[in-house]
């Protein structure tokens, strides 16, 4: 059985991707945001380019600030991002 | 009272503090935040995660409010391309007293500035853009109302 999520990415990630969102199916095994960016990574060059560092990348489950490390659970849409520049 | 905005359209800021103080007080602060006047700077352009921003706003506008006594809240926040001298934010409360009011104005703008999913583009006259970074001033200034 496989779930699926919404990647969503903004700034610099979104430019430099090229796309604004996708979908990807994920297998059982796959638990938190870090196994989503290893499979991402693993795709090609410019994914594993634009997200070689974790550090300079923000991520919401759902609308809610998450880190590497956390589990993806149920979650319908992971946001991918740059540090925040607003006001 | 909360009222969140964001959108392209500019604001008014004498009308929304005069929105702020009908709803009592007598201590009304605000702060309005533009576009820079930077070396060749020809465009700053604000991009947003629409399904997040209102959610974000909303959060640091309720902690605001348990924070400090306030009558009102309101933050309008602009987004898409916008020129030198443009007004990009502006955040206005309201209180009986003026500490909780200027205190809490700039406590939404430090968390508005690490938190709210906004992103800021500048290109310059001859055409060269670039991504703002984050700024570790501003991390820094979010980081001192933590408690």
């Amino acid at each position: 059985m496989s779930r699926s999520i919404n990647l969503v990415y903004f700034a610099w990630v979104r430019e430099r991707l090229g796309l604004d969102q996708e979908m990807i199916s994920l297998r059982d095994e796959v638990e938190t945001i870090g196994d989503v960016v290893a499979i991402l990574k693993a795709r090609g060059a410019a994914y594993a380019e634009v997200l070689s560092d974790s550090e300079k990348l923000r991520f919401a489950l759902d609308q809610d600030y998450a880190t590497v490390g956390s589990t993806i659970g149920s979650a319908k849409e992971l946001a991918i991002f740059p540090p925040v520049t607003g006001g | 009272m909360i009222k969140i905005e964001v959108g392209p359209a500019d604001f008014d800021v004498g009308r929304e503090t005069q929105y702020v103080a009908g709803h009592g007080g007598g201590a009304i602060a605000s702060f309005v935040g533009q576009v820079r006047d930077d070396s060749n700077l020809e465009t700053l352009e604000l991009e947003h995660y629409p399904a997040m921003t209102q959610k974000a706003l909303e959060e640091i506008a309720e902690t605001a409010r348990s924070d400090w006594s306030l009558h009102a809240v309101t933050i309008i926040h602009r987004i898409g391309k916008l020129s030198v001298g443009e007004n990009i934010v502006l955040v206005v409360t309201g209180s009986d007293h003026r500490e909780a009011a200027i205190e809490s104005c700039s406590f939404i703008m430090d968390r508005l500035k690490t938190v709210a999913p906004f992103w800021k583009k500048e290109t310059r006259a001859d055409g060269a853009t670039k991504w703002i970074e984050e700024r570790e001033s501003d991390l820094a200034a979010a980081e001192k109302w933590k408690k």
